[in-house]
Order: structure tokens, then C-alpha cells, then sequence
């Protein structure tokens, strides 16, 4: 069985995720190479050697610096019949949940999306995935001759295994007809929920927006992305991109704070695979406390900024 | 303008889901819905067409119980609806966008909308799926869209940022939410929606090439420790975050 892994970036850098699915593939002990496709990409030999890649394959155009659906999606479906694979790694990020499937559809191959754990069983994968946002766990077989799988980020960890990467150019046809024309700057630079290693969020007993400066500092300090329960995005108090729960984001830090959220069942399934939950609420019968690793029951206007205080001494 | 709006019957929300003894999924007790996501792609369609004019067909595929989430979206003031008939809805979303591609082809869209991903088997996949199939463009969890003569601009939501995408039409478009507010169906639009026949058509099914073994329900966590009644338990927490778990 032989894997590629694609190896996602964005305005030339590489991302994380690019590293953990090289991981994977090693620890699947199977052969396998990398795909990357961009325009110019700073030391990607020196990048991806240190995770262990040996065999790179840059499809490169000046034209490919922004990601194109369809664009990208004929260079990796050939990409795939090229490098000879039969297992395609992407990350399961926006892009690769979008590329993923279009790349699938090319090939005629089955696509897992979103997977949390993957190994070989014989000559097959066996795969698991959230479903209903992670109330229940599917164990899925592809049975296509490729197989197509997203990996969510943060599940497996980027592993050094420093290699020398041989990377081979090739120029990258231009045939699109969807193109990103530029992203936007308001947003540039924010950690996103899914790819963060930690997230504080609040929910309903934040009490408002004007009280987000806690959630802020605290997730300032710690390093992480801040997200909000569905009630705090109904309420109008935060943008739905910061959503956690069936019908936001499905994540899986190493810490999970959640601050005034009571934990509504949609959002304990987008969040209840996190490795450590701390909640912080004021009613001790709230069902986070039953997911919660660490829980302080007591007014969050009185924790959260002895929080922040403890952590800046 | 022509538009059809994709949508699927999924469990509400606060379901939680059983699994019977043989590790499927136990639909007995399930309250279904129209998809969430479903919903703002009906709203923007009717929103279209309140600028542009012209016709929204729905097109669902599955068993009978898929009627009631037509009759929600026609309810909302969708003009048709087609129902692929299915047993059952695929485990293989290509599947799924294979049927619903050759019925597409059959109308003459100038847009089609869905929702980014449903929310019970959460692929995500089939917005990207129709766009190969069609040969169009197709561009999802999108959170703004334009629409001016033959071309479309949206605001792609990804990681941390949005994308500014252009293309032309036809195109698929995967609604995420924030594109809208989905309107309420007024009991006139209930009344009218019952009279509204829906055409159901036989589904042109491939095999499945991706198959659920069984479900599980996740790891159960181990019951959590209640450090402290007040702010003054806040130091013993931040020792075992980072001695006991070691994440910070």
C-alpha cells in the first residue's frame, strides 16, 4: 500500500498538519511520498525532511499561489495516478475537506472525511470518524481502488525524523476555472478552533459581549484560540466562525476551557474528544462538570481574572 | 433565475443518538429536521429569487419520511420539489452526489445551493462532489454571496481567514451559517406547501465504495474532579494543568 500525503500551505508556508500526516504515514509503516502544490515555497526539502519525508514531488506554477478547487484537485487526482498511490493523506482543513473530495470524485475513489484514527488491516484501511458531530464513532472501509482521507488536525502528533527530502519539480498545468482571488485580511492570522492546541470559550454566562476581554486575555495567555458555545453566536455576541458544536466546529485540543457554558448535548459532541476539559460555571448540576477533567464551581466574573492574575505573576 | 436547492433529513440537534445491538444507528426515537445548513441554502435561493425572480426547486433523495423536510422547505416558499427515491440514504456520499448530479442535469440550474455538510454523517462532501460531476464550479462553506449576470462572487470561510472567490455559472454553492437568517415558514407557506405535489423520481444508485462496519459511542471520559467552590481553587487548577496533565 502505497501513500501520498499531501502537504497543504497556505500564502507558501507549510502547515501543520502536513507534518502530522507524514507522522501518520509513517507510523502506518507504509511506503509513501509527499505532493506538494503552490508557487514558491521557502526550504520545503529542509521542512519536510525533518519529519521524515524522503520523496517529495512539487508540482509548482506561478499561478498556484492561492489554492483553486478545481485547479489544484486535477493536479493532485494526477499527482496520485503519477506517484502511483493508493492511500491520498490530506489534512481535514478547510482546504483539504474542499480538495479532498473533488480529487476523490476525479479518481472514482472513496473519501473519509474528518477521520480520528487510521490504521492498516491487511491490505485495507480501517478508519475511524465522528459522526453526528462526535456522538457517536463510525468504523468505515473504503473499498475503491484509491482511497481519499482527511485526517483531523491535532489527533496525531508532528514527529521530528530528520530524513533527506529529495524534492523534484514539476511544472503544474494551469487549467481552472475557480480561483481565489485574495484572502481577507480582517480575519488573516487568527488560530482557528480546529487546527488550536488550546481553546478557552464562553457561552451564555459570559452574561455579553462586553465581557469577551476575559475570555481574550485568558486565551492570550495560554496560548489559544477562543471559541463560543451556540447560545453566545444565537446571541449575537460572537462570530460563528468561533462556534463549537454540531453546528459550529468539531474539535480536539489538549485543553478545553469552558467558561460560563452550561453544555448543551450539540455542544458536548463538538467538543467532548478534547484530552483535558476545565469548566468553570456557577451551577454545580451543568453537564459540562460530567466531561469536565477539572472543574471549579463558582462565578466565572471571580475565577477568570484570577486566572489571568495567577498566570501573568 | 433557475435555482436548485440540495437538501437532506437529518436528526435534530438535541438527539442523542442510540445504537441498537447490532452497532447501527437506532432511528426509532429520532426527531428529523431539515439539515440546518440546508436552511440558509433555501433562504438564499428564495432570496435570489425575490431579486432576480424565476423558480427554487427542492430535490431530496431518500425514503418517504424525507417528505416532511420537502414540505419544510417548500413551507419557506419553495415553488417544487423532487424526491429521489432511495430505501434508505447511501453511506457513500459520491454515491449520494452521483444521483443527485443526474437528476441536476435534468433541470437547466443556473445555481445550485446546499448546505456546506449535513449533520448527521458530517462528509462535507457532497457541495465539492456535484461540482466534478457537473463540471461547474462549485465552492463551499460559503458565508456571503453575489450574484451579478453569469458570474458569482463568494466569501469562503476557512481556517482563521475567508477567501474571496469568483467564478462563473453555473456553480454549487455550500452554505455555511452566517450567509443568512432563514426565514420562518408563515402558515400561509405551510398551507400552500401541502398542496404542492412532489415528484418523486427513481434514483440511478452506484455501489457503495465506502461502508460503515459499525458505530460506537466515543470513549467515555472518566468522571471529572470538582477542584473548588471560588476563585481560590484557581491555583491548585493551573498546578494540575500543568503537573497532573501537563498541557500548559
Amino acid at each position: 500500500m502505497k501513500i501520498l500525503v499531501y502537504a497543504e500551505q497556505r500564502e507558501g508556508q507549510l502547515r501543520k498538519i502536513a507534518f502530522e500526516n507524514i507522522a501518520l504515514a509513517k507510523q502506518l509503516g507504509q511506503p509513501f511520498e509527499v505532493a506538494v502544490i503552490g508557487a514558491e515555497i521557502a526550504d520545503l526539502a529542509g521542512q519536510l525532511g525533518r519529519y521524515g519525508a524522503e520523496k517529495v514531488v512539487f508540482y509548482k506554477n506561478d499561478s498556484l499561489g492561492n489554492y483553486s478547487p478545481d485547479g489544484y484537485a486535477k493536479i493532485l487526482a494526477e499527482a496520485v495516478t503519477k506517484q502511483g498511490a493508493d492511500v491520498l493523506l490530506l489534512g481535514a482543513t478547510s482546504t483539504g475537506k474542499d480538495l479532498g473530495p473533488r480529487t476523490a470524485s476525479i479518481l472514482n475513489a472513496a473519501m473519509a472525511t474528518d477521520c480520528t484514527h487510521v490504521e492498516v488491516d491487511g491490505d485495507d484501511l480501517k478508519i475511524t470518524r465522528p459522526m453526528y458531530a462526535g456522538k457517536v464513532m463510525a468504523t468505515i472501509r473504503l473499498s475503491s481502488a484509491v482511497k481519499v482521507v482527511t485526517v483531523r488536525p491535532n489527533v496525531y502528533s508532528a514527529v521530528e525524523a530528520p530524513a533527506t527530502a529529495e524534492v523534484q519539480e514539476e511544472a503544474a498545468a494551469v487549467d481552472f476555472t475557480t480561483i481565489v482571488k485574495e484572502i481577507i485580511s480582517g480575519a488573516k492570522g487568527k488560530l482557528d478552533v480546529t487546527e488550536a492546541d488550546i481553546i478557552v470559550s464562553g457561552g451564555r454566562g459570559m452574561k455579553g459581549p462586553e465581557n469577551w476581554h476575559l475570555i481574550e486575555g485568558l486565551a492570550e495567555l495560554f496560548g489559544a484560540a477562543t471559541g463560543a458555545s451556540r447560545a453566545a453566536v444565537d446571541a449575537g455576541w460572537r462570530p460563528h466562525d468561533e462556534q463549537v458544536g454540531q453546528t459550529g466546529k468539531t474539535v480536539s485540543p489538549s485543553l478545553y476551557v469552558a467558561v460560563g457554558i452550561s453544555g448543551a448535548i450539540q455542544h458536548l459532541a463538538g467538543m467532548s474528544s478534547s484530552k483535558y476539559i476545565v469548566a468553570i460555571n456557577k451551577d454545580p448540576d451543568a453537564p459540562i462538570f460530567k466531561l469536565a477533567d477539572y472543574g471549579i464551581v463558582a462565578d466565572l466574573f471571580d475565577v477568570v481574572p484570577r486566572m489571568i492574575e495567577e498566570m501573568k505573576a | 433565475m433557475n435555482i436548485a436547492v440540495c437538501i437532506k433529513q437529518t436528526p435534530d440537534t438535541e438527539t442523542r443518538i442510540k445504537l441498537t445491538e447490532a452497532k447501527t444507528v437506532d432511528e426509532s426515537d429520532i426527531n428529523f429536521i431539515l439539515n440546518p445548513y440546508d436552511e440558509f441554502a433555501v433562504e438564499e435561493a428564495l432570496k435570489l429569487r425575490e431579486k432576480f425572480e424565476g423558480e427554487v426547486t427542492v430535490i431530496s433523495l431518500g425514503p418517504d419520511r424525507v417528505n416532511s423536510a420537502i414540505r419544510s422547505a417548500l413551507a419557506m416558499g419553495a415553488d417544487k420539489a423532487i424526491r429521489i427515491k432511495t430505501d434508505s440514504n447511501p453511506t457513500d456520499p459520491n454515491v449520494t452526489a452521483g444521483a443527485l448530479a443526474a437528476e441536476l442535469k435534468k433541470g437547466n440550474y443556473d445555481l445550485i445551493l446546499l448546505g456546506k455538510q449535513a449533520i448527521d454523517d458530517d462528509h462535507a462532501q457532497i457541495p465539492a462532489l456535484l461540482g466534478d460531476k457537473l463540471g461547474i464550479p462549485a465552492v463551499s462553506v460559503v458565508v456571503k454571496l453575489e450574484v451579478d449576470g453569469g458570474k458569482l462572487t463568494a466569501e469562503r470561510e476557512i481556517d482563521g481567514a475567508h477567501e474571496l472567490i469568483e467564478c462563473s455559472l453555473p456553480a454549487v454553492v455550500g452554505a455555511q451559517r452566517g450567509l443568512n437568517e432563514p426565514r420562518y415558514a408563515s402558515l400561509k407557506g405551510i398551507m400552500k406547501a401541502k398542496k404542492i405535489p412532489i415528484e418523486e423520481v427513481d434514483a440511478e444508485l452506484s455501489a457503495d465504495q465506502l461502508q460503515v462496519v459499525e458505530f460506537n459511542y466515543p470513549p467515555q471520559k472518566n468522571p471529572g474532579k470538582i477542584i473548588g467552590d471560588s476563585a481560590d481553587a484557581v491555583p491548585e487548577l493551573l498546578r494540575l494543568l500543568h503537573e497532573e496533565a501537563k498541557v500548559i
